[in-house]
């Protein structure tokens, strides 16, 4: 269902949406003061529970229940780390929160901070969003400025800081774990769990990780109510709450940033919002959030029987099922970011997987061997496939692999490198064949339409 | 040649330190601070001035600095630029930008132009794909270029 929202994006592309005055004539900071002045930690958790927030950054976990696993009384230092180190292929909705909305997310962290029990928060912006980073330093500043950070936030005694804290150029820092031991001055290589952030995080304290616009909805929750929030949303009853930030980009029209309620579906992100397919081809495939989800053609239909939750989809197209989180894990998919990957089919599918695994081999941290070794083989059977030079026992060897890795490495990277590669071998193998039996002369051999 | 900050890059130094718990947790941000002090580049004496500041080792520092793309450990040209080659890119012309790229700069992807001015990479994901085909030029995104963008951006390198 197409619903339209504006509480994160009401400003984008207006020249003082940055602004503290701009974010404050839209209502801006009034949550955070009514959660310092009124609120107990138990009760904004319970507030964000029933606004049944999905982690935005391809998880998918409940944001409050997320919240409610910091210990109440550690006697250490809480922590609230911001992930803005958003590198995944075909992802690039945090940046607009950023660049636009940057006190959307200040407020947001000083109200998680509070839930958590925590006084700082560190938003860890990859290097190379120099504006982004620009921004936050500014919004922080202002508020800073206004006494709504410091020591004394909106005359309160909960003290709080937020940070901005840089990358270097690892995708791999997206990870929450590697991401913390970034933070702290390490190479960005993820840990073991358990511990789990919430007991072991950053500088050995509790730590929440949570993702940009997570964060920066926050405020909306608290001025509307978490339960007014979550009934925004067509996926209320599956526990899929509000509104969120939905991304399209390659061969449609209109590739940008659309913020809608949850429920809208893939085709009216591509249609609709989208504009349609680019030039004149029809629409061959689409990944539906980041290029670690698996890909799914223009005429799979969604195959759920017997689960009476699905009755109204199954059998129906993929295209129609609305994008949330358990609507796409119970159709064996994942929703991931909600930033679709859109392909025509005048584009080359086989030059796709292969641009995409190229990307997993150059962003493997190298810790665990199955995915180190795994990636790199990948993409050399598949240089060799697109030369014309492949075999049939290669192209199922990428099975194989890939179904190695799966599970068998510390964090979900070699999940996620894995599952377009498995996704996409299934889906394609015809293409996949064709180059091997005549070097490609029945496809496209071309990524651009 | 030892490394040295200036009076205002150690006051930035001092701010970033008063940001953490630790010193260890300053490594990135002293880095960066110190490579851009040093022509864009990480030696080896930022790495034995940034261990010392911090009390690390010279090991643990050297660790980090490999470890992140955007350290660089030879100096580069005055400008870098880097095309972003993944998939959203890819499927709005990023190829052709990169191959125009090397051809009128007379270089490859990773080399640098016999003056020193401009340094080619290829980038992965940069969070642009809604604005896609785009290229990262020291700080700034140069977003849905056409190939006459290309050739006024590098015009202006060239001549800086």
């Amino acid at each position: 269902m197409l619903k339209r929202t504006t509480y994160l994006s009401h400003s984008y592309g207006k020249p003082d949406a940055h602004t503290l005055g701009n974010y404050e004539a839209h209502g801006g900071y009034r949550a955070a003061r009514m959660v310092l002045s009124t609120m107990t930690r138990e009760r904004a958790i319970d507030e964000m529970k029933a606004a049944h927030v999905r982690g935005r950054g391809g998880a998918g976990f409940d944001c409050g229940t997320k919240w409610s696993f910091m210990p109440k009384e550690s006697g250490k230092p809480h922590y609230l780390v911001v992930n803005a180190d958003e590198g995944e292929p075909g992802t690039f909705k945090d940046r607009t929160i950023m660049e636009q909305n940057p006190h959307a997310l200040v407020e947001g962290c000083i109200i998680g901070a509070f839930a958590i029990g925590a006084h700082a928060a560190y938003i860890y912006v990859r290097d190379e969003l120099h504006l982004s980073k620009e921004r936050l330093w500014g919004a922080i500043r202002e508020a800073k400025e206004r006494g709504y950070l410091g020591r004394n936030p909106f005359g309160t005694s909960y003290s709080m800081e937020v940070y901005v804290h840089t990358g270097a150029g690892a995708y791999i820092c997206g990870e929450e774990t590697a991401l913390l031991n970034s933070l702290e001055g390490r190479r960005g290589e993820p840990r073991l769990k358990p511990p789990f952030p919430a007991q072991v995080g950053a500088f050995g304290c509790p730590t929440t990780v949570n993702n940009v616009e997570t964060i920066a909805i926050a405020p909306t929750v608290f001025t509307m109510g978490g339960d007014n929030f979550s009934k925004l949303s067509a996926l209320h009853d599956w526990n899929d709450g509000g509104a969120r930030l939905f991304g399209v980009s390659g061969h449609v029209k209109n590739p940008g940033i659309y913020e809608c309620a949850v429920g809208l579906t893939l085709r009216e992100l591509i249609y609709d919002l989208g504009g349609g397919i680019l030039g004149d081809g029809q629409l061959l495939a689409v990944i539906p959030g980041g290029s670690s989800c698996p890909v799914h053609r223009a005429d799979e239909i969604v195959d759920v029987p017997n689960n009476e939750k699905f009755a109204p989809y199954h059998g129906k197209s993929f295209l129609d099922l609305p994008l949330g989180v358990d609507t796409f894990r119970g159709a064996g998919s994942m929703l991931g970011t909600c930033c679709a990957i859109v392909l025509s089919d005048k584009a080359d599918p086989v030059l796709a997987l292969h641009n995409v695994m190229r990307f997993y081999r150059h962003e493997s941290c190298g810790q665990c061997t199955p995915c180190r070794e795994g990636c790199g083989w990948i993409e050399r059977i598949l240089d060799k496939i697109v030369q014309g030079q492949g075999t049939v026992e290669e192209l199922n060897q990428i099975h194989e692999i890939g179904s190695n890795i799966t599970g068998n490495t510390i964090c979900a990277f070699g999940d996620g490198a894995a599952q377009p590669a498995l996704s996409f071998v299934r889906k394609f193998r015809a293409e996949l064949l064709d180059y091997i039996q005549t070097g490609g002369s029945h496809q496209t051999r071309s990524l651009t339409v | 040649m030892t490394f040295a900050l200036s009076a205002e890059q150690e006051s930035k130094f001092q701010e970033i330190l008063a940001r953490y718990p630790n010193k260890m947790a300053a490594c990135i941000p002293a880095l960066h601070l110190c490579q851009e002090a040093n022509e864009n580049w990480v030696s080896e004496e930022v790495i034995a001035f940034v261990a010392s500041r911090l009390e690390l080792s010279t090991a643990h520092v050297t660790g980090v600095a490999t470890f992140y793309h955007l350290f660089n450990r030879e100096k580069p040209g005055k400008h870098q630029v880097w095309v972003c080659h993944t998939l959203s890119c890819a499927l709005r012309g990023a190829d052709t930008v990169l191959k125009h790229c090397e051809k009128r700069l007379g270089i490859h992807v990773g080399e640098t132009t016999k003056d020193g001015k401009i340094t080619l990479r290829t980038a992965e994901c940069l969070a642009s794909c809604g604005s896609a085909p785009m290229m990262q030029v020291d700080k700034v995104y140069h977003e849905n270029l056409t190939l006459a963008d290309v050739d006024r951006i590098l015009d202006g390198l060239q001549k800086d």
